[in-house]
């Protein structure tokens, strides 16, 4: 492993009371990237001042008592015991510094809760585990996936700088103007939290939240999914990358264009057949960002949790086929298998479904193509 | 505070029921409240190292970033039946432990006013957690949704672990019901003559409120984890929108039983915090009567502030409000608390043994838990908050440096008088010193990095954490380390050591050092009076 220079260094660190660290993890909240975030991190300053010095007056009472009331300096202990005076006063005492702390914090809220007259508006869905982001004024879509290589993780190879912070298609906002989030899930409740902006909203499956930001200054953001989703809760990462208004409006135009295209070339491409190598190619690369998550990259599953593909019955018969087709494309209720056929293309679901029936000894030597996959959705439908 | 009018302790010493039986089976068919508490309190101590073992688990996953112990479904099974097993397993037996042991000799009565029931609620305990360690053996693993089972997670999404969770939670539940009953049936009957309630040692006062607590939440608990079954087996959609029903239901479910839990699990302590300062500040209680009142009060705010776990949500903003301004209003009658015991140590005459340590301890580092809990009360902070390492710390503090410490310091208090010998004070002092400094190094970072955007339940992180991760699983280790030197003490203290006194402490003042050390098999069978 590369890492043991780092190592040490952590150790080394550790001697010095984490002086060394210090430069790399900043030990405070955040103040983020908007005017909000700026008034959450003020708030939480304020109060933990104003708890400091509490704990000032309070501890040093305490440790005034415990240096000089002590039975070894021979004092004899008074018998006082009660003062319905004092009592009153150390508890108006803190209901005055709480009002004190209650007048900006219930401002600041009702200034994160006003949603009204946004500009821009995305919609926000989880499922476990990647985010899909679609902007309500524009067609432009797409899921935002962990692009941290799985030999990271596994220590195969050195972690790079953004380590588990970092997803193929960031979401992109304008700066400068009120940015809406709709946050919604598709499966267990997660919660999408950039803390730049102080926004960290659950994403309830079956309702839906809403919360906002105004990221003043241009540059990438990053956050995580802050709510227990099952397994792979820690590899749901967060990226906004914030651009000037103008460099957005270019953004969304190419992304509306691109997205438009590729719904014309999928018709297109419904016509040309793959190879078995060119499937089995593509199909290990959908199937390891997809797939491997629950039925890992052996096909083996995790018993009691998720089924095994390798030598199941489903993939290795040819009356299981449609059936599989079935499931890829539109999951499973009641279970995490998600309904894949909004997330992939129809060539990527032929490619893995091909995958998962040739791979780990399954060798049906079945091909399947995109157009098999638009056959069974457009039956479907009718 | 009360005194007693003649003398009985000697006559009854070393007395054991006639009918009594020995071995294995003394302890099977026992109905005395020593036995029990007994049971209790060792139950909570092999809990609380089962569970140490799987917060060990997790710190040695978490020491470097990257996966290298265990795979992520496997950490979340942990961090889950971690935190079930030190609530209900550690903290909750260990406090009825102590209730069983203690409330009747405080309050003048020969035993718990209903035994049989006693010694059922202790024996269902083992099963329901055999049932729940099991789970983890499965195909598939035991649950790994949170102790908190959030659905859907927990029910469309789980594993068949949960119909084995459900269960084992129904028993742990029935267990708390049967001992706060029976606290309660105590307390109201069995106190001697003159002990008027505002005569009531602290420690009887805050049980009873805690008992109270636990007989309104535990059968909400039930309900909860009832619905998780029915939506998970039995087609009923309480928790899925797609079936009308809603997740965030759940949350407000489980935390109407939660918030009042986590005071199920402080004010014992409280109780025990004011029997403890007194005595080693040889100086009564400051302020008895608004104790009472502040820990009365606190039982109901509790009611009052559940909500405040789930501030991200998406509740109204009006909601969020009240939740706010209640949570806030708990520092009040909490830190009126805090206060009292600082008078109460202002002018004393203070000495320092191992209860008095872990009792200044948990003042100072239980208060920085509130501190953080006022921070986490305001809700735009907590957005920021949320769900992040400063909530582990916070919580850990009121848990680790309150509960915990409150019971290992209850412990050393009690200890030569259950016993019949003093402990070794310097083992205790250096198990003291110990854990304290490794508690800081484990929880005190954790701030900091959760203030920095560390979510919590996550088995790996980005790289800026690392350092910190570190240093903070070192600290975890000597934690546990550091309990073993506890083991020592108490198996050392149980086998002998220099003879204890019946008032044991100079400063000791109550019904139970009045009896022998150790007390008779039942402690007052004629009543004392009090004057």
């Amino acid at each position: 492993m590369a890492k043991t220079s780092r190592y040490r260094c952590s150790l080394l660190s550790l001697l010095f009371v984490e002086m060394a660290s210090a430069a790399e993890m900043p030990l405070n909240m955040t103040q983020g990237a908007t005017d909000i975030s700026q008034q959450v991190y003020d708030l939480h300053m304020t109060i933990f001042y104003i708890c400091c010095a509490i704990g000032l007056v309070v501890f040093g009472a305490m440790f005034w008592a415990i240096l000089h009331h002590r039975k070894a300096k021979g004092v004899q202990p008074a018998q006082f015991h009660e003062s319905t005076r004092v009592e009153i006063l150390w508890t108006a005492i803190p209901v005055f510094i709480l009002i004190i702390m209650a007048i900006p914090a219930t401002k600041t809220l009702i200034a994160m809760e006003d949603t009204t007259d946004a500009e821009v508006t995305v919609l926000v869905t989880g499922s476990q585990w990647k985010w899909h982001y679609k902007y309500l004024d524009y067609p432009v879509e797409y899921y935002s996936l962990l692009a941290t290589p799985q030999k990271q993780i596994n220590n195969k190879i050195a972690k790079g700088e953004n380590y588990l912070l970092e997803v193929d298609r960031p979401l992109v906002i304008p700066t400068g103007k009120k940015v809406r989030f709709l946050t919604t899930s598709d499966d267990v409740i997660h919660s999408w939290w950039v803390p730049a902006f102080a926004v960290k909203k659950d994403a309830n499956p079956g309702f839906i939240n809403e919360s906002w930001a105004k990221v003043n200054v241009p540059g990438v953001y990053r956050g995580q999914c802050a709510e227990l989703c099952g397994k792979d809760h820690g590899f749901m990462p967060v990226v906004v990358v914030a651009k000037e208004p103008a460099d957005f409006e270019a953004w969304i135009k190419e992304q509306a264009d691109i997205q438009a295209k590729a719904k014309a070339a999928e018709q297109e491409l419904l016509a040309m057949n793959m190879s078995m190598d060119e499937a089995m190619a593509l199909g290990e690369k959908t199937y390891l960002g997809y797939c491997a998550a629950c039925h890992q990259a052996g096909g083996g599953g995790l018993p009691g949790a998720f089924p095994a593909l390798k030598g199941s019955k489903m993939a290795t018969t040819a009356e299981g086929k449609a059936a599989h087709i079935d499931i890829v494309l539109n999951g499973k209720a009641g279970t995490a298998m998600q309904a894949f056929g909004k997330q992939l293309t129809m060539q990527e679901i032929a490619a893995v479904i091909t995958y998962e029936r040739n791979a780990w000894d399954n060798n049906t030597g079945d091909l399947i193509q995109a157009a098999d996959i638009h056959a069974a959705k457009t039956g479907k439908k009718e | 505070m009360s005194t007693v009018t003649h003398d009985h302790d000697t006559a009854h010493h070393g007395e054991h029921h006639h009918h009594a039986p020995s071995g294995l089976k003394r302890w099977l068919y026992t109905t005395n409240h020593k036995d029990i508490g007994t049971l209790y309190l060792l139950f909570a101590l092999t809990m609380f190292f089962i569970g140490g073992a799987m917060a060990m688990v997790i710190r040695a996953e978490l020491f470097q970033p990257g996966l290298q112990l265990v795979q992520a479904d496997f950490f979340n099974q942990m961090t889950t039946v971690h935190g079930l097993i030190m609530v209900f397993g550690a903290v909750m037996p260990a406090f009825t432990g102590l209730a069983n042991w203690l409330i009747p000799m405080m309050i003048g009565a020969p035993d718990m006013a209903l035994p049989r029931m006693n010694n059922w609620s202790f024996w269902i305990l083992p099963f329901a957690f055999a049932i729940l360690l099991a789970s983890l053996f499965m195909e598939g693993g035991g649950p790994g949704f949170g102790w908190t089972f959030y659905a859907p997670l927990s029910t469309k999404y789980s594993g068949d672990s949960t119909a084995l969770f459900v269960f084992s939670v129904h028993i742990m539940g029935i267990s708390s019901i049967m001992g706060a009953i029976n606290v309660i049936v105590t307390i109201f009957n069995l106190r001697a003559p003159g002990m008027t309630w505002m005569k009531m040692p602290l420690f009887v006062w805050t049980w009873l409120i805690t008992a109270f607590l636990l007989i309104a939440v535990m059968p909400v608990l039930a309900g909860t984890v009832t619905m998780v079954l029915t939506d998970k087996y039995f087609g009923t959609s309480f928790f899925d929108a797609a079936g009308g029903g809603d997740p965030v239901l759940f949350q407000h479910i489980f935390w109407f039983f939660g918030h009042p839990e986590v005071y199920i699990m402080i004010l014992p302590a409280f109780g025990i915090i004011s029997s403890i300062v007194p005595t080693f500040a040889r100086k009564p209680l400051f302020g008895y009567a608004s104790m009472v009142y502040a820990t009365s009060s606190i039982a109901l705010l509790s009611f009052l502030v559940w909500a405040h776990h789930m501030f991200t949500t998406g509740m109204p903003v009006f909601a969020e409000l009240f939740f706010m301004y209640c949570t806030m209003l708990i520092a009040v009658p909490t830190g009126v608390k805090v206060f009292n015991w600082v008078a109460t140590m202002w002018k004393g005459a203070m000495t320092f043994e191992v209860p008095m340590m872990f009792a200044l301890a948990f003042i100072v580092l239980f208060t920085i838990g509130g501190f953080s809990g006022l921070m986490l009360a305001i809700t735009p902070a907590d957005f920021q908050y949320h769900d992040t390492y400063f909530v582990v710390a916070h919580f850990h503090y009121v848990l680790v440096t309150g509960a915990i410490f409150s019971i290992i310091a209850a412990a050393y208090y009690w200890l030569p008088k259950w016993t019949g010998h003093m402990y070794d004070e310097t083992l205790g002092q250096w198990h003291f010193w110990c854990s304290l400094i490794s508690v800081n190094m484990l929880f005190f970072p954790m701030h900091f990095v959760g203030l920095a955007g560390m979510p919590r339940r996550i088995p790996d992180y980005a790289l800026q954490f690392a350092d910190f991760n570190a240093f903070i699983s070192i600290g975890g280790f000597a934690f546990g380390l550091s309990q073993l030197l506890f083991v020592w003490v108490l198996v050392k203290c149980i086998k002998g050591g220099e003879k204890a006194t019946d008032q044991v402490w100079e400063g000791a003042e109550g019904l139970e050092w009045t009896l022998s050390s150790p007390p008779p098999y039942h402690s007052f069978t004629t009543p004392p009076e009090v004057k």
